[in-house]
């Protein structure tokens, strides 16, 4: 009846996990006793749970990283701790069968469950609104990409209390994680929160494409696109180029975990590098599908906070795209211990290297942005001064390590780990901490604290730099990566430095949710009634903050490369337009939750073989989807007197 | 004259919004195809990776024949002939030909399958089953996965003649239409694929 579920899934006797579990349950108990207590259930359900209006799926989306950004932070806090302990005698806190699950859900959840939805919430709430449309091209498609990624990371959640997570690395590298070695669920449960949210993300990578190609305002050529749509568009590219090729990866992996096949398996004609070619094949592409638009991110800060055009515009685009073609062409870099040629090891160095020319170019182009700007540095700028002196340090140990034979000495080993959270912490995180200081107004109605955001910033910068400098002298000492415990007294007081960064970060992370905080408690100082509180240069600043369902009451007309400056200043930006029309928006839906609902329990049958639970779920998403078709009528119609109301109202707000 | 220079006048494609609702989605659908060919490009790489990984067991030359292959393809590439035949039935609103097409196109394809499934069955008798080497399980793979696409057309296909049925020749449902022939054509030249690396490689 329960496949392999019994009650002995559940770690009674681990204080950890148990904590994680009694602390998750009593948060989210205490969140749906307020909800209910406020009787807030109805406005749940039909402003958010149903909803379809991209501003909101974005702002959900948003609010799914932060929380997963809490727990792989505990992970990488427990990690620390451990290894500034775990030194000869003391064995630490943390047993290597559980040491191991915790590095490998740190990893994989920083990436796929805290980058991948943040990205996404950006793109819904910003890409829209740039181009001058009034949603995505298919809404209800993007409600279900939010609702399979939540499906994901619940399964993450999940496996905190009942059965274990992996601890084949965030990677799961054959044939560790081969039934053979790995038998248990853990495995289990990476493959399919992989695969669930991975469908998402691929359906959200068509959708915006679509969105960009399609749905421009009239006027907007490619060339006259904002950055950050054009980084978007690039990143949509890797995402529809790179999952499906996970998806096979894991497909594979499960059909020889499942059915007994031999793909990846040492016996029978398995080939167990050809996982870790598929494995990095989509691998490395992430890389750049999570950071590319943090680029675009710190182009639109840039340019905005310098009051001036963006530097070489045109070699920013095609920079972009030249990284998006030769991030498919470095994937060997992963693995030049693989035993491949000389040969095969030196094409995929120098391609490696070779990227390290338009990420220069990007550089120079936000510097000389700044130059002779009048900049203001507010807290956006300053996540995008700290990115550019951290993220050149990761770069050039970047092309360090792309030398295959000095790749040969550092591989696996602590350098590395400190190279990529070079490229990821200020890369992708500051990045997307800019965007979410900047667009907050946007998206929400008013104003972060700016305080507690700088306090926090500074936190995170001092905290990067002690965590992860360590970690780079480590290396190479020889420190080898993902050491629950060790003997060598040399590496003690860097580990314990490390630690500290870790105790610097949690404090930037307490300032940030401390900033949340004071903010909703003064918004009603901070509100931003112009819907343009930094003197904008791109069309999401024309709408109202937040803005109306529809966006746009008028589709604007774009003549010039940043509109919005442009409108401003040839005085065209806030003309009431001589009448208003109904505006068709889709309809709410459940659908997609639904969806969601059962891809999750999908997820949860197939971990725990219980087959009939499995078919029912998968028979109901088909249902659903067929529900879905055979209704037509999807649409509502914002009456033309409606939308003159609520401009109405704005304008007299303004 | 001064209000008027501070009014914006209405851009025209607000006036007929969703026009083109169809050529979005097929742009999408596209790209979803796209993306689809990856997967099989990925299938494909690592069928031609495990080509030769027998294990000690039954080889492509041993087991593969070509006059049944053939046949398949037959089957599919007729199943698109009827399929377009059907399309043009409905450029002239000829709703009974439409559903008379899918179905023949429906009954191709579960000609294909069911050969498909025999070919497989005499294979795991002969105890050349996916488990038995690396090179089976991505035999069977490669091509289950295509057989599961041709599956899921030929669902499609029923829910389409009911939908046609219920409601008729309704935009949403030709937009649908053409989506569904995009995929099933999509098939053929995966399998003319599938055909010249697995089976003619794999005999000679």
């Amino acid at each position: 009846m329960f496949g392999k579920l019994t009650l002995s899934a559940i770690p009674y006797h681990d204080p950890i996990p148990m904590g994680a579990v009694y602390g998750s349950l009593l948060l989210g108990m205490t969140i749906l006793s307020l909800i209910t207590y406020f009787k807030k259930w109805p406005y749940l359900w039909k402003e958010w749970l149903t909803s379809v209006d991209h501003k909101k799926i974005g702002i959900m989306y948003i609010i799914l990283a932060m929380v997963m950004l809490l727990r792989g932070f505990s992970d990488a806090i427990m990690m620390r701790a451990q290894q500034a302990i775990a030194l000869g005698s003391s064995q630490g806190f943390l047993p290597p069968d559980h040491f191991n699950q915790v590095f490998s859900v740190h990893g994989m959840i920083m990436i796929l469950f805290m980058a991948m939805p943040f990205l996404s919430g950006l793109m819904n709430i910003v890409v829209p609104q740039q181009i001058g449309a009034r949603d995505v091209a298919f809404p209800f498609l993007n409600a279900v990409s939010l609702w399979l990624s939540v499906a994901g990371a619940l399964l993450v959640m999940v496996s905190l209390g009942v059965g274990e997570f992996s601890r084949a690395g965030w990677s799961g590298y054959t044939p560790l994680s081969e039934q053979a070695f790995s038998p248990d669920t853990g495995v289990d449960y990476w493959i399919w929160s992989l695969q669930i949210s991975g469908v998402g993300s691929l359906l959200t990578g068509i959708n915006f494409l679509v969105t960009i190609l399609k749905m421009r305002a009239p006027g907007m050529t490619l060339m006259r696109m904002p950055l950050f749509t054009w980084t978007a568009a690039f990143t949509t590219v890797l995402i529809i180029f790179a999952f499906p090729v996970l998806t096979v990866a894991l497909s594979l992996l499960t059909l020889d975990r499942y059915c007994g096949m031999h793909f990846f398996t040492n016996d029978l004609g398995g080939n167990t590098m050809m996982y870790i070619n598929l494995f990095w094949t989509w691998g490395h592409p992430e890389v750049y599908i999570v950071i590319l638009p943090a680029f675009g991110i710190f182009s639109e800060v840039v340019a905005t906070f310098s009051r001036k055009k963006l530097f070489g515009y045109g070699s920013l685009v095609y920079a972009t795209a030249a990284i998006m073609f030769l991030s498919f062409s470095v994937w060997v870099h992963h693995f030049f211990t693989m035993g491949t040629s000389a040969n095969v090891n030196i094409f995929f160095g120098i391609s490696t290297m070779l990227i390290a020319i338009p990420t220069g170019v990007k550089i120079f182009n936000w510097l000389f942005t700044m130059y002779r700007g009048r900049v203001r540095v507010a807290t956006p700028l300053l996540w995008t001064l700290g990115f550019l002196s951290t993220f050149a340090v990761g770069g050039l140990t970047g092309v360090l390590l792309s030398m295959p034979p000095a790749d040969y000495v550092l591989h696996n080993s602590l350098f590395l780990i400190a190279h990529f959270h070079n490229m990821l912490v200020p890369g992708v995180l500051f990045g997307f901490m800019a965007g979410y200081a900047y667009w907050f107004p946007k998206a929400i109605g008013f104003r972060l604290n700016a305080t507690w955001g700088k306090l926090s910033f500074w936190f995170w910068l001092t905290g990067f730099y002690l965590a992860f400098i360590p970690l780079y002298i480590l290396g190479f000492m020889g420190m080898p990566r993902r050491m629950q415990h060790f003997d060598n007294p040399a590496w003690h007081p860097y580990l314990i430095i490390a630690a500290l960064g870790t105790f610097f970060i949690l404090c930037g992370i307490g300032c940030m949710l401390l900033q949340l905080l004071v903010s909703i408690r003064d918004r009603h100082a901070t509100r931003d009634v112009t819907g343009d509180p930094w003197d904008g240069r791109t069309l999401e600043w024309l709408t109202s903050s937040p803005p109306a369902a529809y966006n746009f009451a008028v589709i604007p007309t774009v003549q010039d490369r940043d509109a919005f400056w442009d409108m401003k200043e040839t005085g065209t930006a806030y003309r009431k337009p001589d009448r208003y029309v109904d505006i068709a928006m889709p309809r709410n839906t459940v659908y997609g939750l639904a969806i969601g609902g059962l891809a999750f329990l999908f997820g949860f049958a197939m971990i725990w073989y219980i087959w009939w639970l499995a078919l029912v779920s998968f028979l109901g998403v088909i249902a659903v989807v067929l529900a879905r078709t055979a209704d037509d009528d999807t649409q509502e119609v914002i009456p033309a007197a409606e939308v003159e109301r609520i401009e109405a109202l704005r304008r007299g707000g303004a | 004259m001064q209000t008027q220079s501070l009014t914006m006048p209405v851009n025209a494609p607000e006036e007929h919004a969703g026009h083109d609702a169809a050529a979005t989605q097929a742009l999408g659908f596209w790209i979803y195809l796209m993306s689809d060919l990856i997967v099989f490009s990925g299938l494909f790489a690592t069928y031609v990776v495990m080509a030769h990984n027998y294990a000690g067991g039954p080889t492509g030359k041993e087991l593969f024949h070509l006059p049944d292959a053939l046949l398949e393809t037959l089957l599919l590439l007729c199943g698109s002939a009827v399929f377009g035949l059907a399309m043009v039935a409905m450029h002239k609103g000829d709703k009974r030909l439409v559903l008379a097409g899918l179905a023949a196109a429906f009954l191709l394809g579960l000609g294909f399958l069911s050969m498909e499934a025999s070919e497989f069955q005499h294979m795991i008798r002969a105890g050349a089953g996916p488990q038995r080497s690396g090179f089976l399980s991505a035999f069977f793979t490669l091509v289950g996965a295509h057989g599961l696409h041709v599956a899921f057309g030929m669902f499609w296909m029923v829910v389409m003649m009911v939908q046609m049925a219920a409601k008729g020749l309704t935009g949403p449902v030709q937009s649908r239409l053409m989506r569904l022939g995009m995929f099933w054509h999509f098939l053929d030249i995966v399998w003319i694929g599938l055909f010249s690396v697995v089976y003619l490689m794999g005999v000679l």
